[in-house]
């Protein structure tokens, strides 16, 4: 008898509208991606939390899309203030007033079909 | 108890080719690695029924060692088909020392081929097929442009963090093309300027097409034995004094710092394993899959300070007649890049240690270390090389 696997857990929560981090309480540390066991200590104990949905932009790039296929877009890296890092859109901003250090705070969104968390810039956090 | 300096200067590099770089039309992946084999194997002076151990892989197959082995007709007693990315055949040299090293087999051949740029298998197609095989949606949702997004998202960030300029980016693609222009075997020949770098067609911030590394077709191979072999074959040895490899991530969201590679932990271990430090290399071959990349590894592996790589490729002393000759081939900017080039950095590292280099000859070098980059800045492995005088 197996269980099912963090990632297809995700999945469903992301389906139904819900964008969860992981936390081991043992150690205190934040996982994301999900994973079975937290990366560099293995602890075992990762149980699904709520992120604040705050972050620092990390880095970014300015895709040079032509436009008859949509034009520039961005990919930026975010920290979340619980210390994972990801991958996401920066939305709302032109792509030449994006800047490294920025606060952004996360919305779950959909991206060709599919749900996903993108960043707006966050006033005042 | 055994140590890795154990290993220092007891194989080395016998043999050495490349065949079809740039374009090779009508071949096949296979064709490339195979014709750049036999003419490694030969440029060692052996024969292919020597060769009894090998070390080979392609993105495109699975089960590469074993296409290889039987298109060879060899019965090998030692394989090696790690596959992480261009830096894989840098990696191989570790395991094969340590093979030859222990009498596993007596003599290894590295091989590699690709014709992406001329290929019947379209990129994107491929491209697609191996992202749908390995599923991430926590980046591929967003459409990165893989590799290049994560490169120019690293350099993004160390210009942020260190004041690097895109001018001190554009200098490590203008001494390629110095390179390139003395290696007739380079792709892209003429004048390349900084202005005309920053110029170029705009792919991903920062990067132009001329921070990124070529698309071509290409072959290398090369062939280890046991240093006493190799002193009664028919070129000067290049003996491997110290190799290390590393990896700490797959997804170029989960490197901690985008501005330290895990170079410094191959650099660390092969200048442990050599027992010199980085005043004693006087030629270097660094992947150079995108300009960031030797700015990252010349600070990774102790050439310059953290942070101060953009303004170090600055001043013209990797360019030909400078004081640290680095990639003089031309480079994976100029001379060839078939989708993983690591072979290429030891294929002319042995070639300047033996003064085999031509119109490009750095004058005469000891000691040159090759330095291969797999995934997007996920592996990095380290080998330092040099003649008899370095042992």
């Amino acid at each position: 008898m197996s269980e099912i696997g963090k990632e297809k857990e995700f999945r469903e929560a992301m389906a139904a509208g819900k964008w969860r981090i992981q936390k081991s309480n043992s150690t205190g540390a934040y996982v994301y991606y999900p994973r079975e066991i937290a990366p560099g200590s293995g602890a075992d104990d990762l149980e699904w939390v709520e992120p604040s949905g705050l972050g620092t932009l990390y880095s970014y790039t300015i895709v040079n899309r032509r436009a008859e296929q949509g034009g520039p877009y961005n990919v930026i890296l975010v920290d979340l203030d619980e210390g994972p890092r990801m991958m996401a859109r920066l939305e709302g901003v032109e792509n030449d007033a994006i800047e490294i250090g920025a606060r952004v705070k996360a919305r779950l969104s959909e991206i060709g079909g599919k749900p996903a968390v993108v960043f707006d810039l966050a006033t005042g956090a | 108890m055994p140590k890795p300096s154990d290993l220092r200067g007891k194989t080395a590099v016998v043999g050495v080719a490349t065949y079809g770089s740039g374009e090779a039309p009508g071949n096949t992946e296979m064709d490339l690695a195979i014709k750049a084999s036999k003419l490694a194997i030969a440029d060692a002076g052996l024969t292919l029924a020597d060769i009894d151990g090998i070390a080979t892989c392609s993105t495109s197959n699975a089960m590469w060692p074993l296409s290889v082995i039987e298109h060879l007709g060899i019965k090998p007693s030692f394989i090696e088909g790690t596959c992480i990315g261009g830096s894989s055949f840098v990696e191989h040299m570790l395991p094969a020392a340590m093979a030859l090293e222990y009498g596993i087999c007596n003599a290894v051949l590295v091989c590699y081929g690709s014709v992406q740029r001329t290929g019947e298998m379209d990129r994107k197609a491929m491209a697609q097929a191996r992202a749908a095989m390995a599923a991430y949606d926590y980046e591929t949702v967003y459409s990165p442009p893989m590799p290049v997004g994560a490169y120019a998202m690293a350099a993004q960030r160390h210009m942020h963090q260190y004041g690097t300029t895109r001018e001190n980016l554009a200098e490590v693609a203008v001494a390629a093309r110095k390179w390139a222009n003395l290696n007739p075997e380079a792709f892209m020949q003429g004048d390349l300027s900084v202005q005309d770098v920053l110029d170029a067609r705009p792919v991903s911030t920062p990067f132009t097409v001329r921070d990124c590394c070529l698309v071509t077709d290409g072959g290398g191979a090369f062939v280890m034995t046991r240093a006493d072999r190799a002193k009664d074959l028919k070129k000067k040895p290049v003996y491997m004094l110290g190799a290390g490899s590393a990896a700490w991530h797959s997804k170029i969201t989960n490197l901690p710092d985008l501005t330290v590679t895990c170079a410094s932990q191959s650099g660390k271990e092969a200048f442990a394993m050599a027992g010199m430090t980085p005043a004693d290399v006087q030629h270097l071959m660094l992947y150079d899959a995108f300009t960031i990349n030797p700015v990252l590894f010349l600070e990774d592996l102790g050439f310059c300070p953290k942070g101060e790589g953009g303004r170090f490729v600055s001043d013209g002393k990797i360019a030909p007649g400078g004081s640290l000759p680095l990639n003089t081939n031309g480079g994976g900017l100029s001379c060839v890049h078939p989708g993983m080039y690591g072979v290429y950095t030891v294929i002319e590292s042995v070639q300047q240690l033996r003064g085999e280099g031509g119109a490009r000859q750095a004058g005469q070098i000891d000691v040159s270390l090759a330095h291969g980059n797999g995934g997007v800045l996920s592996s990095q492995c380290t080998a330092i090389l040099g003649t008899d005088a370095a042992l």
